[in-house]
């Protein structure tokens, strides 16, 4: 097994399944010679040719409206989206034909394409260039919203999503592209979408989060540790549709609950999360749920860019916090 | 340094076979067999009586909103009459007699127009796209799927519809933009209905024509009298043969007219003239088609009247069948399908509180029932 960056092991996952399936294609701007702007589809070109590794016009919504064609042609385009700050210029088409392309032909027509873009902060970029807006795809019926958090799971996540039958958006946290490196083993591997997953067990106190918050929140379980205190981690993969299967089970253990994420606080993933754990779990819970999260504001510019982001210590304040109610 | 003009040779064709009157210029005049005029006569008739009758329909209640197509026959059956089956069409919302010529049912019409979702349903095999309302946003849709049938290389076109004031979306752009980009075999009908809703063609683009636009984008583009169906099939007939040479997309420009309202819900005395209408009305191109059908002995009062009673007869049968399906109370549960190929469990559980949900109204009624009972 390889060691690999995140960016390494979604260029594994592209170029194993391009060479398996010739109706796998990638548009996007940069994509070609390039690389793409995080060298995601680096050489791709070299392998598979301009007619498959395409570049495009400067247009967002030229690369989710023809997608769409093309997966209702019987294609499996994965379009990549330089930022996630970009997407909205193609929400509508994605919102209002890749969504809704199978429901709308009653089952006759599927688009099986799959939407890549980095989002979220921490890598001192320009203005749109750090949002964390998974909840406006995840509140679209119709779409699969995945976000990975480490290389491995990024690799066998992607690869998961060009099978899929259904549009998948594929959220890259780009503050995880070359943080740390991962075994990715050679051979093909595949997840589940739709799975979250317990990636540390603990009694004490259950933390959910995803992407990028993910390091963080391991981070914060082992501090508490040394406190005495066990926390299990949830990492969600797959914000639509949510898993809540494990985080109920989770709670009913623990009892207390910490949601992590960098996207704003209110309508955001975790609003949704404590709703399903009141469903689930709560005569179980002994304290308020609590949620670490960006702010209702724009992400600031990246000198007061720390300030927005959960961290650490603000993760860690809030356990102390629900564990002491 | 200098400062000089780059000079453009290209300009717009515009082009007209059969004037108002029913006179052709037997020049430009193409030859089309008399079955498949006949048969064009017939699909024109049928589009024009299909969508009166639904405009009664929905005056009495009996179906929703429709967007009417009236004055747009020619515009479509000329164009779409050149795709072959293994062909695709990516309609806009206004194209219901393209789209029964393809092989919609009359049925289906009447079916989505009265909220069901299963008007919508496409027969297997046959590669059309569903109704785009979203304006102009289906475009991209053709110029993906125009890229898919080059990389494939199996000699499939793509025929996509929108009207002028999709000419104003930024999807129009990229989609053209893209198809001449790729060279992709798309052929592009603009219906110039001159009104998108209330706004006129000239608030709308300060263009002289729309055709001209595709000269911006580096593919051939003509303007057409949209209601002189011979020159529409003329202008189609000659981009289809392109884009299935391998000569890229076109833009056609149909210079037509919207003669009824945008949908049923809209009001167009409002925002136009009587006299506009009048005037457009002269321009008829059923009753030119007609005249020139006549010219040619091909229509005459005996098989005219024969075709209209057997249109006639369609409508009032699909219309039956329709009302037929349409009375039994559709199952809510249903829409809950085909959101996904595979249910994901939160919808599931949703999809089963409503059946729980109506079950406890039964047991309610029931109840209720018994005790008055």
């Amino acid at each position: 097994m390889a060691k690999m960056t995140m960016v390494q092991a979604l260029n594994l996952a592209l170029r194993q399944e391009m060479a398996k399936d010739d109706s796998v294609l990638i548009l996007g701007q940069d994509v070609g010679p390039d690389g793409g702007v995080f060298r995601v589809t680096d050489t791709l070109i070299d392998d598979f040719g301009p007619e498959r590794v395409i570049d495009t016009p400067l247009a967002e919504a030229a690369i989710a409206g023809m997608a769409i064609g093309m997966a209702v042609y019987g294609l499996k385009p994965v379009c990549e989206i330089q930022f996630s700050g970009f997407a909205y210029q193609n929400f509508h088409q994605i919102e209002n034909h890749a969504a809704r392309m199978r429901w709308r032909s009653q089952g006759r027509l599927n688009v099986p394409m799959v939407m890549r873009a980095p989002y979220g902060g921490g890598v001192r970029a320009l203005e749109h260039h750090s949002e964390s807006r998974e909840a406006y795809w995840a509140h679209t019926p119709g779409l699969k919203m995945v976000i990975p958090s480490g290389p491995r799971n990024a690799r066998a996540l992607l690869v998961a999503a060009i099978r899929d039958p259904d549009p998948v958006i594929f959220y890259e946290p780009k503050a995880l592209y070359r943080a740390f490196r991962e075994e990715v083993p050679e051979q093909e591997e595949s997840m589940e979408i739709g799975r979250s997953q317990c990636i540390r067990e603990g009694d004490d106190l259950t933390m959910i989060a995803y992407g990028a918050m993910i390091p963080p929140a391991m981070e914060a379980a082992k501090e508490l540790e040394k406190l005495g205190i066990s926390a299990e981690v949830i990492d969600l993969l797959t914000i639509s549709p949510l898993d809540d299967s494990v985080m109920i089970e989770s709670i009913k253990k623990t009892g207390h609950g910490v949601i992590v994420h960098e996207a704003p606080q209110s309508f955001g993933a975790g609003a949704e999360i404590i709703s399903r754990l009141m469903e689930g779990a709560f005569y179980y819970l002994e304290a308020p749920l609590v949620r670490v999260t960006g702010y209702d504001i724009i992400i600031p510019y990246f000198s007061r860019e720390k300030a927005y982001m959960p961290d650490v210590q603000r993760i860690l304040a809030a356990a102390r916090a629900t564990l002491n109610n | 340094m200098p400062r000089t003009a780059i000079t453009l040779t290209e300009t717009i064709e515009h082009l007209s076979v059969l004037n108002e009157h029913g006179e052709v210029d037997t020049d430009l005049e193409p030859e089309i067999s008399q079955d498949t005029l006949l048969e064009l006569y017939r699909a024109m008739l049928l589009g024009r009586r299909f969508d009166e009758r639904m405009l009664d329909l929905q005056r009495q209640g009996r179906i929703g909103t429709f967007p009417p197509i009236k004055g747009q026959e020619a515009a479509q059956m000329g164009s779409i009459i050149h795709l072959k089956e293994s062909d695709w069409l990516v309609p806009a919302f206004r194209e219901t007699a393209a789209e029964i010529w393809r092989g919609r049912s009359l049925e289906s019409v009447l079916l989505y127009y009265n909220g069901f979702n299963e008007g919508t349903i496409i027969p297997e095999q046959q590669k059309d796209m569903p109704m785009s309302v979203p304006v102009g946003s289906q475009i991209l849709h053709a110029t993906g799927i125009g890229y898919g049938a080059k990389y494939r290389k199996n000699g499939e076109i793509v025929m996509t519809y929108f009207g002028d004031g999709a000419t104003s979306e930024g999807d129009f752009h990229e989609g053209l933009n893209c198809a001449a980009v790729y060279q992709v075999p798309v052929v592009f009908i603009c219906q110039n209905n001159q009104w998108a809703i209330s706004i006129p063609l000239k608030q709308q683009t300060r263009s002289e024509t729309i055709a001209q636009k595709a000269l911006a984008y580096g593919m051939p583009g003509i303007q057409v009298d949209g209601n002189d169906i011979l020159a529409v099939y003329v202008a189609t007939q000659e981009a289809v043969q392109r884009a299935r040479n391998g000569g890229g997309p076109t833009l056609i420009e149909c210079v037509t007219y919207r003669v009824m309202m945008h949908t049923t819900a809209d009001d167009p005395s409002r925002y136009r003239s009587d006299e506009e209408v009048e005037k457009w009305k002269l321009k008829c191109p059923l009753s030119r088609f007609e005249k020139y059908l006549q010219q040619k002995n091909i229509l005459n009062d005996t098989n005219c009247e024969e075709i209209e009673s057997l249109v006639l007869d369609r409508i009032q049968t699909a219309i039956h069948k329709a009302e037929q399906q349409m009375a039994a109370p559709p199952d809510p549960l249903d829409m809950f399908d085909h959101l996904f190929e595979k249910l994901p469990p939160h919808i599931t559980r949703q999809k089963e509180e409503v059946l729980r949900y109506l079950n406890s109204l039964k047991t309610g009624n029931r109840r209720e029932g018994e005790h008055n009972g």
